[in-house]
């Protein structure tokens, strides 16, 4: 461990300190000291904070939920579509909310799986977001429909009309792959949290320690039960990457499935997901620079470091983005079918060419440009601009494949165009508002920085001396079997 | 295969529309609008892209001054045998029909997901945006055979199956077969030129396997497999 390293010189000493302030795992703080810090953090329930919660529950209640409920009661008409287009905003919104919940997922499970060490601190901030962006997400079925309280015959069980659902349907595939995901990644939020919240009901009094001592589950942390939570989060990291794939790609199916032309491609299913890592990964730089800016101690845990690491991941994303968009876009040229021309002519040069534009320029050609830059991935506030910038792209992406491709049909006379309207507009602004009214409400309540995975990372980093030079070191405290 | 209709072997409900017939008068439009209880939904709303008409006239130009030519194509739900609107469905409210071989819509089942209507390659489905009203004196014309619909859900053409079940039924009360021409869809009714003809392909002799016969006979994108159930019989030039 750093601490019975001892510099022999001062060049040593002030080396080994510049690699502490660089590296969270490397500095080390003793395990009392962080869970106060965490917990410090979890209750300071300012007024700011409290004034946020109730702004941001008012707008979520009168622009989601009031303009839904207005909706319902109308009739599908106060949205903007339209013959040919069927499908608008919501479908667009519901598939830039599955795509941010992948973040969480890939953070957590992929970079766990693959020991890597900088996920660490914000594992959980993530894995927030995948919870939170699957319950934006998974209104938009309900809220898209026209005629929401009858959602429930999309659910097979018994009933007196002896209808079982249709399988055949993507849609009825959609269903379920989104509870599997919700309820799986929520049970994957949960397990590595049981130790932090056995935490936090040892260091805190009230109503608090009556729901933390309730979630906690009676942890004691004990030998054995370390032990099984460890094997459980390493069976669930391996088990959770299997339905994030699928959800996405089920998602895209909806789709590719079909004969619409623009929508019938082989390649949607893998295209979507790294889409959706993108927009997802980004919004974690978003996320993470809020939660630093706003909550306290979080300057320790949260590093530029951490913004370099996630903005390298984003640039491999942003070009693995652009590789198979590219795919998509010149094999469905080549083809030289009329229609996909009319479809691709109209992405690039019609009404929906500034969406498009703004995709190309957003998803690939500034992250691509910006983030070779050291400099630039290591400012947290670029980072976050960055986070906001990639994740209108993604929004238009969908935008464009959704709606721009159902205004080019094979007969001309069907023709269309779409343009969204108020309510529309309000209600995707809801879910934003719902999205941020849960994750501000849970930045207060659960610790947001896994204390124990800190602690475990600190354990398995020392340092070597190799000749005249000092490395880190990491060991592996993780087993795999 | 033994139907639902007690016949040996099913009808199998074909329409034929010869578009060198067809004059663009619109007469099918308001027909099929009347004998359906399709919603009335205002100019505005019409011009925005939410008429309800199950069957449309599809007009195009071609060529320039002198010779300017205008074609129409009437055209309303094909009736698909290998309908793409119907696996989408997760509630089975658009299915086929093994008794008449035609695809159902089946209003209280439909719970307005759309995406029937976003697969159709023919965008023949309509989805009702709002309750609509009629305005007077339109609703005293309303069909008692035809379900009025209500917001939230998709319609679309149903062959006029009002229309078949009736004739259905008269033949079998007087224990007979269902005789050419005597199921006659509201458009082919009202059409003046005859450009619309229905019947049973299933019949020999039946006129529409008969006007099918002709070297025009072609069906709306064909190459896609959806194996359309309204044939139509190509205009304006006949080399091919």
């Amino acid at each position: 461990m750093s601490s019975e390293f001892h510099p022999r010189n001062e060049e040593e000493a002030r080396r080994v300190e510049e690699m502490k302030r660089e590296h969270l795992l490397l500095d080390h703080r003793p395990r009392a000291e962080m869970n106060d810090m965490v917990m410090e953090a979890v209750e300071d329930t300012s007024r700011e904070w409290k004034f946020a919660v109730i702004v941001l529950g008012l707008l979520t209640a009168v622009t989601l939920f009031g303009a839904w409920g207005y909706m319902m009661l109308k009739g599908l008409g106060l949205a903007g579509i339209r013959r040919p287009v069927f499908w608008g905003l919501f479908i667009v919104a519901f598939v830039f909310w599955i795509g941010i919940s992948h973040a969480g997922t890939f953070v957590s499970a992929i970079l766990r799986v693959f020991k890597a060490e900088f996920r660490r601190p914000f594992t959980r901030a993530a894995e927030l977001m995948t919870t939170f962006g699957l319950a934006a997400a998974g209104l938009y079925p309900l809220i898209h429909l026209g005629r929401t309280w009858r959602f429930y015959w999309m659910m097979p069980y018994p009933n007196q009309r002896w209808l079982w659902p249709n399988w055949r349907s993507p849609l009825l595939w959609d269903f379920f792959a989104i509870n599997t995901y919700l309820i799986g990644s929520t049970l994957y939020l949960y397990m590595p949290l049981i130790p932090d919240l056995a935490m936090a009901r040892d260091r805190s009094t009230g109503w608090r320690k009556k729901v933390y001592g309730l979630l906690a589950l009676g942890w004691r942390g004990t030998e054995q039960e370390w032990k099984h939570l460890q094997k459980g989060i390493q069976i669930f990291a391996w088990a959770i990457m299997p339905v994030m794939f699928s959800v996405h790609t089920i998602v895209s199916w909806d789709f590719a499935v079909s004969m619409k032309l623009g929508w019938h491609s082989t390649i949607f299913g893998p295209y979507f997901i790294i889409g959706a890592l993108l927009s997802g990964i980004a919004a974690v730089s978003v996320v993470l620079f809020t939660v630093r800016a706003t909550t306290k101690n979080m300057r320790y845990f949260i590093r530029p470091e951490h913004f370099d690491a996630l903005g390298k991941l984003l640039l491999i994303i942003s070009l693995s983005w652009a590789y198979f968009f590219f795919n998509e876009f010149i094999l469905e040229w080549y083809g030289g079918e009329h229609t996909i021309k009319e479809i691709l002519k109209f992405y690039m040069f019609g009404d929906i060419a500034p969406v498009w534009w703004t995709m190309v320029t957003c998803n690939f050609f500034i992250p691509g440009l910006l983030l070779w830059n050291r400099k630039f991935r290591r400012t947290p506030w670029l980072m976050f601009l960055l986070g906001i910038v990639v994740n209108i792209g993604m929004f238009a992406e969908r935008y464009v494949i959704v709606t721009g491709a159902l205004s080019r049909n094979r007969f001309p006379f069907d023709w269309g165009w779409y343009e969204p309207r108020l309510v529309e507009v309000s209600i995707v602004f809801g879910t934003f508002m719902l999205f941020f009214f849960l994750y501000t409400l849970a930045a207060r309540f659960l610790p947001l920085i896994p204390v124990w995975e800190v602690e475990e990372g600190q354990h398995s980093h020392t340092w070597r001396r190799i000749g005249r030079a000092i490395l880190p070191a990491v060991s592996d405290l993780e087993s795999l079997d | 295969m033994a139907g639902g209709n007690g016949h040996e072997e099913h009808t199998k409900w074909v329409m034929v529309i010869d578009l060198d017939r067809c004059n663009g008068c619109g007469a099918c439009v308001t027909a099929c609008a009347m004998e359906n209880n399709v919603a009335f939904v205002g100019e505005d709303e019409n011009a925005y892209g939410r008429g309800m008409h199950w069957l449309r006239l599809q007009r195009y130009w071609e060529g320039e001054g002198d010779d300017l030519r205008v074609r129409y194509i009437p055209t309303m739900c094909q009736q698909c045998s290998n309908a793409p609107c119907e696996p989408v469905c997760p509630v089975y409210a658009t299915l086929h029909s093994e008794a008449e071989e035609i695809n159902l819509q089946v209003y209280n089942r439909c719970i307005g997901t759309r995406y029937c209507a976003n697969n159709c390659p023919y965008i023949a489905r309509t989805f009702n945006w709002f309750d609509y009203e009629w305005p007077e004196p339109l609703n005293f014309q309303l069909n008692p055979d035809v379900t009025v619909r209500r917001r939230g859900i998709m319609e679309k053409c149903t062959f006029c199956i009002q229309r078949i079940r009736r004739a259905e039924e008269d033949a079998k009360a007087e224990g007979r077969e269902v005789y050419d021409g005597e199921v006659q869809p509201a458009c082919a009714q009202a059409c003046p030129t005859e450009a619309i003809v229905f019947g049973n392909w299933r019949d020999p002799n039946s006129r529409v396997r008969q006007l099918a016969a002709s070297e025009r006979a072609f069906k709306l994108e064909e190459a896609l497999g959806t194996e359309p159930k309204v044939i139509y019989l190509a205009g304006g030039r006949h080399e091919f």
